[in-house]
């Protein structure tokens, strides 16, 4: 049983993270805070797939003479570079977000869900 | 290897990026720019759809990286059928003035048309890309020009999008954790790839997990029932050309995109396995198309109402993909056609009505059809078509998802597309009745109002023409494209 935890605790840890982004982005009522919790529950997805590119005693993905052309000893690159494309896409979402942030500030003078909902009634 | 896969995603994206660089310094020419790339884009979707037909499936390898290594874009019958859609239909869009369409005159330092064209970009991208990764890129590229072109109106749109964006951001992360398990059960992206590699990992845990956390993450794209609550507050705070937009083509390019990952990559008899997942989005969708038609009719805001309506609408393309069978999936992609022109039609129906007497509650639009007949009449026809009269357009999507239905020995899905189609009477016939029958009332803004300008009523009249040309000729759009389109798709 604690053999398998140890196996699997980075797992554990990624959908820990995933729960608590979720319950940042749909049970806060602060704008800001539901920001915060979408990246929590963006970076968990990319530690996910880094977590699945690693393995035990294997290097950086540049063929070195030295340690030969095996492929597994040498770490799988493609979730690198997908992750990084992800990263880019989520630094783009981040900064729609807080600009769209900025401007119900501006209109509502206020970042709580409740107080804006008031301020549109009136 | 061919390149017209990729000419109708390039053009339009340049042309994306060259109408903003111009447009700092001219925006006429920015706009003659994007009519050109939407224009290049149709043209080279109309070709592809002809040699798809006749000589089969077009691929372009990006970089000349053959696949499973590179990635890959595929014109099939079907998404060369989407592209022609989504081209024809953003085509007729831009001749609506956009001071009108989308709330604000294109001024310096506003890339109006950079981000209307972007966002063609993300949808033609999605339907082309052969590639699981580089679908979840298109799909965050269409959202993000989404989320910003939805708050040109500013005041509510605001929160609007934000919510959007919130939601929109957790389908698009599902889709790309269900990719991530998908990679590491099979080792490919590649679409065709994975559909090859999948059958024999059918038993594995992590490939259940993927499929359902792809469908979640789709669902809340396509706002398919109950995953759709974001969509009545950005459809109805959306300008009339992005409402057009969104309605009509970004929901059923997420569509789309939930055909080819349920039918191209897993195979119909999977989804009906351990996790039923087609009865599951069948029985979501048939509770959807009822609810949404209910709350469409308690609607006062007559966008709002055509948002609860588009609600409705998608549930029936879903019921139509949870079907599987060619006569649901024939059904399914008439009515992304059918859906496109119809529903278009009324948000620009709508935006010209704000334009002339700044009404959007339907309660004050009584007498409107003497004083604008042609946009009324445009509104009827699609009206009508929304319910299902024949011989428009809509009636004909129906149909084959009725027959679809039975086919599948499913009766209560019979029971709900009539169902439903009667609730559709109930929130259009009051409009139509209210329009044509009620004497105008004596106020300023109505006794004011006439038709609006060419460059409204063009495009609407346009439209609603289109909804009663493809009614007539459907028959030929089925036994032309969509059938052997959907026999390639179920054959594998």
């Amino acid at each position: 049983m604690f053999e398998m935890f140890l196996g699997r605790y980075v797992y554990a840890f990624i959908v820990g993270l995933l729960v608590i982004g979720l319950y940042g982005m749909l049970g806060k009522r602060n704008l800001v805070k539901k920001v915060i919790g979408m990246t929590i529950f963006q970076t968990a997805i990319f530690l996910f797939f880094i977590e699945g590119s690693t393995k035990l005693g294997a290097t950086v993905p540049v063929i070195d003479p030295q340690v030969g052309t095996e492929p597994a000893l040498y770490v799988n690159p493609l979730p690198h570079v997908l992750i990084l494309t992800a990263i880019v896409v989520s630094v783009a979402i981040v900064g729609v977000a807080l600009a769209l942030l900025i401007r119900i500030y501006r209109t509502y003078g206020s970042l709580d869900e409740k107080d804006i909902l008031k301020g549109m009634d009136k | 290897m061919s390149a017209l896969p990729i000419i109708i995603v390039a053009s339009l994206f340049l042309s994306a990026l060259l109408s903003v660089l111009v447009g700092i310094w001219q925006r006429t020419l920015a706009y003659i720019i994007a009519l050109a790339g939407v224009g290049i884009s149709l043209g080279a979707a109309a070709v592809g759809l002809f040699r798809v037909l006749d000589n089969g499936n077009l691929h372009h390898y990006l970089g000349g990286w053959l696949p499973p290594l590179g990635i890959e874009y595929v014109l099939d019958p079907i998404s060369a059928f989407m592209t022609l859609i989504i081209t024809t239909v953003a085509l007729v869009l831009m001749i609506y003035p956009p001071e009108v369409g989308l709330s604000q005159a294109p001024r310096k330092g506003i890339p109006l048309y950079g981000l209307v064209l972007l966002l063609l970009t993300g949808l033609a991208g999605v339907v082309v890309t052969g590639d699981l990764f580089n679908l979840y890129v298109f799909l965050e590229i269409y959202a993000l020009a989404s989320y910003t072109l939805i708050t040109l109106r500013g005041g509510p749109a605001y929160l609007a999008s934000f919510r959007y964006l919130i939601l929109g951001t957790i389908g698009g992360s599902f889709y790309l954790l269900g990719v991530g398990f998908i990679y590491f059960s099979t080792g490919s992206l590649n679409m065709a790839d994975v559909a090859r590699l999948l059958p024999s990992l059918y038993d594995a845990p992590a490939v259940t997990a993927a499929l359902a956390l792809i469908v979640l993450g789709l669902g809340i794209k396509m706002a398919l029932f109950p995953l759709h609550v974001w969509l009545p507050d950005a459809h109805t705070e959306a300008p009339p050309i992005m409402a057009a937009l969104l309605a009509s083509i970004q929901i059923e390019v997420a569509a789309y995109a939930l055909i080819r990952i349920l039918l191209t990559i897993f195979q119909p008899q999977y989804l009906s396995g351990w996790l039923p997942v087609t009865s599951i989005i069948g029985w979501f969708a048939a509770a959807g198309i009822i609810i949404s038609s209910i709350m469409a009719i308690a609607q006062k805001d007559f966008k709002r109402m055509l948002a609860y309506s588009t609600v409705g609408q998608v549930a029936y393309i879903g019921l139509g993909i949870s079907l599987a069978n060619p006569l649901g999936l024939i059904g399914a992609l008439l009515h992304i056609l059918n859906h496109a022109f119809m529903k278009s039609c009324l948000f620009l129906v709508a935006g010209g009505i704000r334009q002339q007497t700044g009404f959007t509650d339907v309660s004050r639009f009584a007498g409107l059809g003497r004083r604008m007949p042609l946009t009324m009449a445009a509104f009827t026809v699609a009206a009508l078509a929304m319910i299902g009269i024949p011989p428009t357009a809509g009636f004909f999507s129906k149909w084959y998802l009725a027959l679809g239905s039975i086919d599948a020995g499913n009766w209560a899905f019979v029971a709900v597309i009539l169902v439903s189609s009667l609730l559709n009477a109930v929130y259009f016939f009051r409009i139509i009745e209210k329009v044509w029958t009620t004497p105008p009332k004596s106020e300023p803004s109505v006794e004011l109002a006439k038709e609006p300008v060419k460059r409204i009523t063009a495009p609407v009249t346009i439209l609603a023409v289109g909804v009663l040309v493809l009614g007539l000729i459907n028959a030929v759009i089925v036994t032309e494209i969509l059938r052997p389109a959907v026999t390639q798709l179920i054959a594998g």
